[in-house]
């Protein structure tokens, strides 16, 4: 697979020109080209660690974002079996910026729920650029509760800019749907365990983020405000690349950011030039960390899940005093 | 031909004149009435031609709230700090303590409503724009945890632009925090009242100001999930007249009702003791 797309994958670009080229020659002359491969191929492996280990956290603001990485319905595809989509908020209408619905992980049932973006223009606008309006959120709670009566834990993935700010968005109560997410979400008496897989913005990825286990995909970003829109606000330039790369970096939006802020509770590594670079590798690393988690937090009565759920959340924050 | 010819008398005014020093009259922001500040400050910052609730102080509101004599400040000394080293906050912080006082962004209080205790959290927007960090979450959640313990109601009164983004995502942890105590006080049937005022807007209002088991906004506050410069943006129109206004709220079924601050303690302490099963306060008719 070709996987660079970014600005600062263009060297990877070109060294997978040159390795495609030399293949290709070989092929026709039927030469042996081993020997000039190899080093290539290596250099190709060693630069892309390179960059990847590098990224600054708008560069990886921008790995988060592409539309080359895995969504939710690629894990769905990866990582589950025997899933079965459900649709519809049952008040207004169906949101296809959340998916979810039944499926197995390793033979057992869950209900997935994730935010879900487009790859292609038809797809990117019906998707809406994975902003849900409130029917999403909707949606997920009513698939959350439906999670809990029949006792099945609830996986979530976040992977969204934001919740949608428009006017059917505002007049259908973006900001009601959201908080009472954050309400059931607290109170639900099965496992929930959360994964940031992209962007994770604002309140419109938390709205699928109180769980008993927030973990984040090496490369992915979560994020109170977005960066553009914090540069915007606070230096009045939410355009230029050093007001973003500024506003990226005193956000703190890494998974080693937050992982250090104890946000979150695991990272998981990706593969080598990001998760679109190797789509099974990343899918078998969530699966393997989802599995050991649900395995621990199923140990649990709902009433301790409960308690040691809000307890994680209650002591959030820093100050004085 | 002296008789018609008028006698030339200076005016006598009929009155005194009023010696009013310049600095007592106040000007309505919003439709320029202007009037003796003393007739705004009686009508609690209302204006009294067009009803325009003004932004008042967090103390003024609590004052409006709760029985004289009976406030008394709670966990006044939690400060904010500065989690992520962000640039200039520490300085934003200084400048606002020394504005606004040292409660940060939301007064919170204990004290009596009608003869009846209660908890109360009052944002203030002279304080960073009423922005939500961690003082802010943690103060809710101790008042929280205190109504939990005395079966006191919660009350809180929002005005914020949202999250504090110099706290980051610890801000946003904020509204699953607060969200995560409010479901407590809700399963132990204790009473949570959520009054919004202008502006309550972002993170405030995806979280605390959505979950009162009622909902009241002040006349004409903005309230919604985006601002309205984002929306704009969005959508690259002008929004509509009294899009995102309580009334807008309250027509779209977002609010359970709209008061004027005048009646404002009236209702929430009526709607407490519908809620909490006591009488109605003495002195209240039926109507």
């Amino acid at each position: 697979m070709t996987t660079a797309s970014l600005e600062f994958e263009k060297p990877l670009v070109e060294l997978e020109k040159q390795i495609e080229e030399l293949k290709r020659l070989a092929g026709d002359r039927q030469l042996d080209v081993a020997s000039e491969l190899a080093p290539l191929e290596k250099k190709l492996i060693e630069l892309r660690d390179e960059i990847y280990r590098n990224l600054s956290p708008w560069q990886r603001v921008l790995v988060a974002r592409s539309n080359k990485r895995p969504f939710t319905l690629d894990y769905l595809r990866l990582a589950f079996t025997d899933f079965v989509e459900l649709h519809g908020d049952r008040l207004y209408r169906e949101d296809p910026a959340i998916v979810g619905g039944w499926a197995r992980l390793d033979g057992d049932s869950v209900m997935v729920i994730g935010h879900q973006r487009g790859r292609d223009t038809k797809e990117i606008v019906r998707r809406n650029f994975g902003m849900p309006h409130p029917e999403g959120y909707r949606k997920a709670l009513r698939l959350m509760k439906l999670a809990e009566k029949f006792h099945v834990p609830v996986l979530t993935f976040i992977d969204t800019m934001g919740a949608w700010a428009g006017l059917g968005a505002e007049e259908r109560g973006q900001s009601e749907a959201i908080a009472h997410n954050l309400f059931e979400m607290s109170r639900l008496k099965v496992p929930i365990l959360a994964t940031v897989i992209g962007e994770g913005g604002s309140g419109g990825a938390l709205g699928l983020g109180v769980a008993d286990r927030v973990m984040m995909l090496e490369n992915s970003v979560y994020s109170v405000i977005s960066v553009e829109g914090c540069a915007a606000i606070l230096w009045k330039d939410g355009k230029s690349p050093e007001m973003r790369e500024k506003a990226a970096s005193a956000l703190k939006i890494t998974a080693a950011d937050l992982y250090e802020l104890r946000v979150i509770d695991e990272i998981v590594p990706e593969p080598p030039g990001g998760a679109h670079a190797d789509y099974e590798t990343v899918a078998a690393s969530l699966k393997e960390a989802l599995v050991r988690h649900l395995d621990e937090l199923s140990r649990l009565k709902p009433d301790k899940l409960v308690r040691r759920r809000r307890e994680k959340f209650l002591r959030m924050g820093q100050y004085l005093e | 031909m002296a008789w018609f010819r008028k006698e030339k008398k200076p005016r006598q005014p009929r009155r005194e004149k009023l010696e009013i020093p310049a600095d007592v009259w106040e000007k309505c922001e919003a439709c320029g009435h202007t009037d003796i500040r003393e007739k705004f400050v009686r009508n609690l910052n209302v204006c009294p031609s067009c009803d325009h609730h003004r932004r008042i102080r967090a103390g003024e509101y609590a004052a409006i709230l709760l029985d004289d004599g009976t406030i008394e400040e709670l966990e006044e000394s939690l400060r904010s700090t500065d989690p992520l080293g962000f640039p200039e906050y520490p300085a934003r912080l200084k400048k606002a303590a020394k504005n606004a006082g040292d409660a940060d962004a939301l007064l919170a209080v204990g004290g009596m409503m009608d003869g009846a205790p209660v908890n109360l959290g009052v944002m203030d927007f002279a304080f960073m724009g009423g922005s939500m960090g961690s003082v802010v979450g943690e103060k809710i959640a101790r008042l929280g945890q205190r109504s939990l313990e005395r079966k006191y109601p919660l009350i809180i009164v929002s005005a914020s632009g949202g999250a504090r983004m110099q706290e980051g995502v610890l801000s946003l942890m904020q509204m699953a925090k607060v969200s995560a105590m409010l479901a407590q006080l809700a399963e132990r049937r204790i009473p949570y009242v959520s009054i919004l005022t202008n502006p309550t807007t972002g993170g405030v209002s995806a979280s605390y100001a959505m979950l009162g088991d009622a909902i009241i906004a002040e006349p004409g506050a903005v309230i919604g999930f985006a601002g309205p410069r984002v929306i704009k943006q969005t959508l690259g129109q002008d929004l509509p007249e009294g899009f995102q206004t309580s009334e807008f709220l309250l027509d779209h079924g977002m609010l359970d009702t709209v008061v004027h601050r005048k009646e404002l303690k009236k209702t929430v302490s009526q709607l407490l003791r519908h809620m909490s099963g006591k009488p109605a306060a003495a002195g209240w008719t039926s109507t």
